[in-house]
């Protein structure tokens, strides 16, 4: 028994010690400005002598990062949504309807996903280049509008949790593809929503090669972008730099541990990649 | 009732004719009323008219952002073309032929086959034992979980950039740590050669939760009799892990497998944000594929060559994905 507990205390010490990143990650941010580098040496990070907000608000005058976040966050949620409403259409139509090029379109679907993404950059590029889409939102956002994964997990949970039944049950009574599509498969479909949602976020909010080739303009960086930037141009205040990481992360940790569960149960079921 | 369950099994899609859009849990009308066939086929001209109306913008948008650019990526790596000029010319497989010669290429192909195999392999090793060991302690395993599963869902960039002070030859947390037992300072992140080690052990770091949620997962559906079993035949711990766990996680095993190769290939957040310098100077930067892919392509302007360097990528992404998919194969058989 007295080992047993001894055990479980240590296992909770490394995990302590997993878990420091983060924490040394946000102390340090506290720490007052300095002009050498004594703000980054360890022993005071932990044990700000003189703790300080200045560097959160400092963050924001120095390099415009509340735009970055803006811009992080309006990015993030017009993907999500994008991926949501693809993934319904595709899915749903995948799932429970027969038509010619079904097995053609979704198999294409699937397989290009393989395809690393940096791997075909460079004609997107070029592509976004003619019509004018360079150095602008549009441009950003548009590789992260669309997941295969999503209309495949929502294919995937049509065809299984939704009866045709229901469908058919509906069109008898007069509805709609469109009416059944948004208001039978649609609500019937809240928990395949949200894993697909919350994944579409992380991934958008974490886009980083893409964005550093299209956005020139500092006012259209997302926080990655920014960060790395900020990073190379001000690589001397640490303080600040760590700040802006933190700030950075924040909204994924609370995501994270609003729906922990939900996100670990999908990961778990899906095998779904943030 | 009774007509209802000596129906025949439903015929899902398999109905020719009038009946083939619709997914139908009983087969459709073929004959009957005049009335009920023609509306059975204007239901069909409907439901038919909605699938492509509801498919066209997803499928506009797939084939813009993906199908368009894989098959011009394709094209491309066939052409000698430097942006700037507007001479194209056709070269057939010249831009794979220099690549072969090309020292750059060779060391970001020599780095990324490095990382991929190590973090694939090490991450792989730690999250097995690690799973084994927490599969049946619940609240324990719940906390690990979470605590594992952090850098999993938190953004590579502020994540490298923690890394990247830990990292730090005068002010880092490692050297500092490794000052208490007399070991001199360690240039993690500037000598090429440890920066590579340095980066693998932060995305072994970022990465072990995933794999690890999914062997726990395994485990926890191998039935505990089984187990139970091994043990009173008297299998020690290390050979019911050996004789059970193992073969019945295998499936997993090689999913874990097959994933994090894919994932590893593109390695380049990490990369560019760690290595390269102030000055954003590429010599200091460690050479991986995507960084050569990516310094070909927009900063010498050598699209065709860029391309031909991607193909390579998905060629070897498409390789492993195929050899691991056999190995799923011939462990099923």
């Amino acid at each position: 028994m007295r080992r047993k507990r001894k055990s479980v205390g240590a296992r909770l010490l490394t995990a302590g010690g997993f878990a420091l990143f983060a924490f040394g990650l946000g102390l340090s941010a506290f720490q007052p400005r300095t002009a050498d580098f004594d703000a980054m040496f360890w022993p005071q990070v932990l044990l700000p002598q003189a703790p300080t907000l200045a560097n959160y608000s400092g963050v924001f005058e120095t390099a415009p990062f509340g735009r970055f976040f803006a811009n992080s966050v309006g990015m993030s949620l017009v993907a999500t949504l994008s991926v949501m409403v693809t993934s319904l259409l595709a899915g749903a139509v995948f799932a429970k309807y027969r038509f010619p090029g079904r097995t053609a379109l979704f198999g294409l679907i699937i397989a290009t996903a393989i395809v690393p993404f940096e791997s075909y950059m460079i004609p997107l590029y070029l592509q976004l280049n003619a019509i004018g889409w360079i150095n602008t939102y549009q441009g950003i956002v548009l590789p992260t509008l669309f997941m295969s994964f999503g209309i495949f997990l929502m294919r995937q949970h049509v065809a299984s949790a939704i009866p045709t039944d229901y469908l058919e049950a509906a069109r008898i009574d007069g509805a709609s593809e469109w009416w059944i599509l948004i208001r039978v498969i649609a609500p019937l479909s809240v928990s395949a929503f949200s894993a697909i949602g919350i994944f579409a976020f992380i991934q958008a909010w974490a886009a980083f090669i893409w964005p550093l080739l299209i956005a020139n303009d500092q006012l259209l960086f997302n926080m990655e972008v920014g960060l790395t930037a900020f990073q190379f141009k001000f690589s001397t205040d640490f303080g600040k730099l760590m700040a802006g990481s933190v700030i950075s992360t924040l909204p994924m940790l609370i995501v994270f541990l609003i729906l922990r569960r939900r996100i670990i149960e999908s990961v778990a079921l899906t095998g779904i990649k943030g | 009732m009774r007509e209802l369950s000596s129906s025949p099994p439903p015929l899902r899609g398999r109905v020719r004719g009038v009946g083939t859009v619709l997914e139908q849990s009983v087969p459709a009308v073929r004959s009957g009323p005049l009335f009920a066939r023609w509306s059975r086929i204007r239901r069909n001209r409907q439901a038919l008219l909605f699938c492509y109306i509801a498919l066209a913008p997803v499928l506009a948008l797939f084939f813009y952002v993906r199908v368009i650019p894989i098959i011009e990526s394709v094209a491309l790596s066939f052409y000698r073309w430097d942006l700037i000029r507007p001479l194209k010319p056709f070269i057939g497989l010249r831009n794979y032929t220099d690549l072969l010669g090309d020292e750059n290429f060779r060391l970001a192909l020599e780095n990324t086959l490095i990382y991929s195999v190590a973090t694939v392999v090490v991450s792989t090793l730690l999250a097995l034992p690690l799973a084994v060991f927490l599969a049946r302690r619940g609240w324990v395993a719940a906390v690990y979980q979470t605590i594992y599963f952090l850098p999993v869902i938190t953004p590579l960039v502020p994540m490298a950039i923690a890394w990247r002070w830990i990292y730090d030859y005068t002010y880092g947390l490692l050297n500092y740590a490794l000052s208490f037992f007399g070991i001199p300072a360690v240039p993690w992140l500037t000598s090429p050669d440890i920066a590579l080690w340095a980066i693998i052990i932060m995305s072994v770091w970022k990465g072990l939760g995933y794999n690890l949620i999914l062997f726990l997962v395994g485990i926890r559906n191998i039935p505990e009799s089984y187990l139970e079993a091994a043990s009173l035949d008297g299998a020690s711990p290390w050979q019911r892990f050996r004789h059970v766990t193992l073969p019945l996680l295998k499936p997993i095993l090689l999913y874990v497998l097959v994933t994090a190769t894919i994932n590893s290939f593109n390695v380049f957040t990490q990369v560019y944000v760690m290595t390269l310098g102030s000055q954003a100077s590429p010599g200091q930067a460690l050479r991986v594929l995507v960084f050569d892919i990516w310094q070909n392509g927009f900063q010498f302007h050598k699209m065709g060559y860029g391309s031909a360097e991607a193909m390579m990528l998905t060629f070897l992404v498409l390789g492993f994905t195929l050899i691991q998919f056999r190995l799923v194969r011939s462990q099923e058989e």
